[in-house]
């Protein structure tokens, strides 16, 4: 199996604020030092006031759209997934759609699927351009989640995305295959109305991530006829910086596999966003005819896998312009825990 | 009173069984037993049940009956009882079902234990298992159980010189078990210094200091023992069977060191059965925390007062000792799924006695003792065990 369509183009955004664990920790009394060292995670990124899913978003798609050369208003669909849209009603794809040009002509709508909505956008838009009824489908997955002050997932929380431009021609990845598994397991939720979403604990790694993480790449990989000395890269969701390298080595990936893939320990879980920043970075230095693996993972809970191999088009694909993600994962600019707490409106200031 | 005999014993693994359900877990191990004691369920005359909180962590009470029907036996109408003495409750079952052969009311009876600690959040059941102290005058001012046996490490260490790689000692000594039995929630082995750097409960304890939320259960089948060399060859005999109760709250007892609820139950035991602490060769005793498991030594004759750190560091209860204790991982490491702990150290008990243990058996063992406690010790229950030639 081979589809006929697969990325064109790409682009990644990360805020510019970081802050380490220590920091966090300081605040709420932990030794935030061995809470990062135990996620793997050395910083996450912090969104300033000004930006959210939509500007994340928006930014990720121009690097994409200059990149690829690709006039917006050739493109037909527009998906956003995220978690952590600026409206409960309204969607985030029309925003997006309008500030790059691409409105009118055009499909679009928010995805939601936890951690994996971006992933199940490049789906989606795989489907509609390989099925030829639209020229160009965007995916994206971005997010600015958030975790209760004080709660595990206040260290790892962070923001960023990474936009997908689908389509049959200009091809610097071709997608040989997708698939997804999908189950009903309540690892992590946010209710409609509640500001920070809840977890169950432990039950969130051997049934949930691990789980289906594992049993997608697994099929994906028996479905290919493929084995992880296949693949130059492989990329997993990576809600920390361990899950991600357990996960790999069990199903035997190496760490110069799982390099590029990982770029969580250095700006923290983008939720929607992070599977698809470490295919970003993976594509900011792969060679042509390079198999790649994606897993990506969403609470709730599902899969999705895809075998993808760079074209010889990427060696004259221009990734000149717009930020590498290496320089995302190098820079940034560190926030104390009161500054990141104003940023993030966690300072009640009155009122309702 | 007859004597009264455990001719069968059976189990489930201990920990995180998320795709489980309390009555599943129930059934499998009332079954084992069964299976075990080569009963057929047609000769059961009762079911005593040990569980602390269903309600609370299932919502589901009424337990007893719920099990006896989903093993197919409704139609049987036994009758069924659930006990509930915080986590002394599955060894106040056993009392229970000793009590009802010894009396010659019920020949055949099936005591188990089970509870299902991992479905609900770490800090639901947390405050769940804070119940069994005394809410009004120790939980709603913020004490926890680890809390509270906090302060009674801080007082041992106080009074007797007792060092903090001592408590870690007991927990080394549990993983080292718990390593070897195939059904124990943790099977990894720990170092001193790992106890030490694990991040602090409530100091001086330390996440590594305490035994885990696990999911689980047990049931031992009990019979007359004059009639127990039909179903096994070699029957367990109980030698005792006791309940002692204390205070609730740990700031009304009379030592903060010592449990005399364990004391008085293990006076009376040995009294009961003839039997000193040094005819013990195999103990199962509460290391729900570090420091319970020194104080238990010393509350039930095997160390003298003060004295179980340094002698635990030393090595004196490891394999080989002359009383080896908590083969079987213990709380710390087989796992705490609170109404199954006290029918589960009467499994491992019989097992060593019957010389089935594995790995971890301790040789030659013919006597062996179990002890459960209830909150901080206002429930303790001490069962002495002997193997009939």
């Amino acid at each position: 199996m081979t589809l006929s369509a697969g990325i064109t183009s790409y682009g990644a955004y990360v805020p510019r604020y970081r802050i380490t664990p220590a920091e966090i920790g300081r605040v709420w009394g932990i030794d935030g030092v061995a809470m990062g060292q135990g996620l793997n995670v050395v910083r996450k990124s912090v969104p300033a006031p000004d930006e959210d899913t939509i500007t994340i978003s928006t930014e990720a798609l121009r690097t994409a759209l200059v990149r690829g050369g690709i006039d917006p208003q050739e493109i037909g669909a527009l998906y956003v997934g995220s978690e952590s849209h600026p409206y409960a009603v309204k969607p985030t794809a029309t925003v997006v759609a309008q500030a790059v040009g691409a409105t009118p002509n055009l499909t679009a709508a928010d995805f939601e699927f936890a951690c994996k909505a971006g992933t199940a956008a490049i789906q989606t838009c795989l489907g509609l351009v390989g099925a030829g009824m639209i020229r160009y489908g965007v995916a994206i997955g971005s997010d600015t989640s958030q975790g209760a002050p004080g709660d595990a997932l206040e260290y790892s929380a962070s923001a960023g995305g990474a936009a997908f431009i689908i389509g049959r021609e200009k091809v610097i990845a071709l997608v040989h295959g997708t698939l997804s598994y999908t189950t009903d397991t309540p690892d992590f939720w946010r209710r409609e109305g509640q500001r920070y979403p809840s977890h169950s604990g432990r039950f969130t790694g051997e049934p949930a991530y691990f789980r289906h993480v594992s049993e997608c790449a697994k099929r994906m990989m028996e479905s290919m006829g493929t084995t992880p000395a296949s693949y130059a890269h492989v990329v997993f969701h990576q809600p920390n910086g361990k899950f991600p390298q357990r996960v790999g080595r069990q199903l035997g990936f190496t760490d110069e596999q799982m390099r590029y893939g990982l770029v969580t320990p250095y700006i923290g879980n983008t939720y929607s966003g992070a599977a698809l920043i470490g295919l970003a970075n993976v594509l900011d230095v792969a060679g042509p005819h390079q198999r790649i693996l994606v897993v990506g993972y969403g609470s709730g809970a599902g899969s999705d896998a895809f075998d993808l191999e760079t074209t010889e088009a990427i060696t004259t694909y221009d990734r000149s312009f717009g930020p590498k993600v290496q320089q995302f994962l190098d820079e940034g600019v560190e926030l104390p825990y009161a500054v990141y707490a104003k940023f993030r409106g966690k300072i009640h200031m009155g009122g309702s | 009173m007859r004597e009264v005999a455990i001719l069968g014993v059976g189990m489930t693994r201990f920990g995180e069984l998320w795709d489980r359900s309390f009555r599943e877990i129930g059934i499998e191990a009332g079954f084992q037993a069964l299976v075990d004691a080569k009963l057929s369920s047609m000769d059961l005359n009762a079911f005593y049940f040990g569980n602390m909180a269903s309600g609370s962590l299932i919502d589901q009470e009424h337990i007893a009956p719920l099990i006896v029907d989903y093993a197919g036996l409704a139609g049987h109408h036994l009758p069924a009882t659930r006990v509930e003495a915080g986590g002394a409750s599955g060894a106040v079952a056993l009392h229970q079902g000793y009590l009802a052969v010894a009396s010659g009311l019920y020949d055949f009876v099936v005591v188990g234990g089970a509870e299902k600690l991992t479905d609900v959040p770490d800090t639901e059941a947390n405050r769940v298992t804070s119940g069994t102290a005394d809410h009004e005058w120790e939980i709603v001012f913020g004490a926890t159980l680890p809390a509270l046996w906090a302060m009674v490490a801080r007082r041992h260490m106080h009074d007797f010189g007792t060092r903090r790689e001592e408590l870690a000692s007991v927990a080394v000594h549990a993983h080292e078990m718990g390593a070897k039995n195939p059904n124990a929630h943790y099977r990894n082995r720990l170092t001193i210094d790992q106890v030490l750097g694990a991040s602090a409960v409530a100091e001086p304890l330390g996440m590594l200091d305490c035994a885990p939320l696990s999911d689980g259960a047990a049931a031992v089948v009990l019979g007359p023992l004059d009639r127990a060399r039909k179903f096994t060859d070699t029957p367990i005999r109980i030698a005792a069977s006791q309940v002692a109760t204390d205070t609730m709250a740990l700031q009304h007892r009379r030592d903060l060191t010592t449990l005399d609820s364990t004391v008085v139950a293990a006076k009376r035991a040995f009294a009961a059965a003839h039997l000193a602490p040094k005819d013990v060769r195999v103990a199962e005793v509460h290391d729900a925390y570090t420091i319970s498991g020194l104080v238990a030594l010393e509350d039930l004759g095997f160390a003298a007062k003060g004295a179980a750190g340094k002698a635990f560091a030393d090595g004196a209860y490891g394999l080989g000792g002359s009383t080896t204790v908590n083969t079987s991982g213990g709380l710390k490491a087989q796992g705490r799924p609170f109404g199954a702990v006290g029918v589960a150290q009467a499994v491992e008990i019989v097992r060593q006695l019957q010389g089935e243990a594995g790995e971890r058996q301790v040789a030659g063992a013919t006597v062996g003792l179990t002890h459960d406690v209830g909150g901080t010790g206002a429930t303790s229950v001490v069962h002495l065990f002997e193997r009939v030639n």
